[in-house]
């Protein structure tokens, strides 16, 4: 079960295929903000992706927007969320 | 294989469309959207067993679409063409409408497709693919008289269509609406002769479209080529402008 800095790199990958980024890994920390100019710069198109892409490949559902907001914040929050979940096999 | 869902599948268009994809791409499934008339589209599942079913769907109900595409899912794995095909009209002046006629117009002819595009979305975004085929009108882009909630409807749903292009680009899914002018189907056929003999004045090639004719497009928006078209409003119309 992926977790720790495993499940990390793990979601960075994930974003940087599902998202078309075009960012190294190297580029993104586990604390780099996902929204906004000062972070990735991603909008809310991105988000809706994300969020199809986090249930495709870590089963995680995210229901409805409040939970989206809270999760979706960086990668960081975004493991936090599948561990406390259980994390991936 | 393809999975392709046609509403409004017991129409002559709908029916056209799903002969087309049938006839052209032999790995092709099509389903037929239909609600309470649906022999002809029982005859096009006999002619094409196993490839073409039909599928209960009342378009402006959200717990029918979730249905239909919950049956096609199960059965196919996935679900890669939408064609929003259903739609109805009530012609008549602003000021003698009902509001049931235009209300019951614009559901039928708009909340649908924001329904079936809602429907399909998530599981097309799952797999970076999908084709989303609005059927619009020319009413959208010059409204006759006595149209007003249909043209306001099918004008929605060019704007739906460009709208949600944006939102879902990056996803790998299009997302183009289709504007046919004067076909010949059964809506048509019940047009005055001397009203028909006009309306062929006023177009161009001075003849109505052909079911077929709407179709082709359809299959192209629809294939892997079109990739780099969306947000697209096509007009099939014999040149009227």
């Amino acid at each position: 079960m992926a977790q720790g800095p495993e499940l990390r790199q793990q979601i960075k990958e994930m974003m940087i295929e599902e998202l078309m980024l075009d960012f190294e890994l190297s580029e993104i920390e586990d604390q780099t903000p996902i929204f906004g100019a000062e972070g990735l710069g991603l909008d809310s198109v991105d988000a809706l992706q994300l969020v199809v892409a986090i249930e495709k490949t870590f089963g995680l559902k995210i229901a409805d927007a409040e939970k989206a907001k809270d999760v979706l914040q960086s990668v960081e929050t975004i493991a936090k969320e599948i561990e406390s979940n259980g994390g991936v096999s | 294989m393809r999975s392709i869902l046609i509403t409004g599948g017991n129409g002559g268009l709908g029916l056209g469309i799903g002969r087309f994809f049938l006839e052209r791409f032999p790995d092709d499934r099509v389903w037929l959207g239909v609600r309470s008339n649906r022999g002809k589209a029982e005859a096009l599942v006999a002619e094409f067993e196993g490839r073409c079913k039909v599928v209960d769907l009342e378009v402006t109900s959200k717990e029918a679409w979730e249905k239909a595409v919950s049956t096609i899912i199960d059965s196919d794995g996935q679900i890669d063409v939408l064609v929003n095909n259903a739609g109805a009209h009530q012609d008549s002046l602003l000021a003698m409408m009902t509001d049931e006629a235009w209300s019951s117009v614009v559901s039928s002819n708009l909340d649908s497709v924001f329904l079936g595009c809602r429907a399909v979305i998530r599981p097309m975004m799952a797999r970076k693919f999908g084709r989303i085929i609005n059927i619009a009108s020319l009413s959208a882009v010059l409204p006759p008289l006595g149209q007003t909630n249909y043209a306001a409807a099918k004008a929605g749903v060019v704007a739906l269509s460009q709208t949600l292009a944006k939102e879902v680009a990056r996803a790998g899914i299009t997302v183009n609406s289709i504007l046919p002018g004067y076909i010949e189907t059964e809506a048509l056929s019940h047009m005055d002769p001397d009203a028909a003999k006009r309306a062929k004045m006023g177009i161009p090639m001075r003849r109505f479209g052909r079911p077929e004719e709407v179709a082709a497009a359809v299959g192209f928006l629809a294939c892997q080529d079109a990739s780099y078209v969306t947000g697209s409003a096509l007009k099939i119309d014999g040149g009227i402008f």
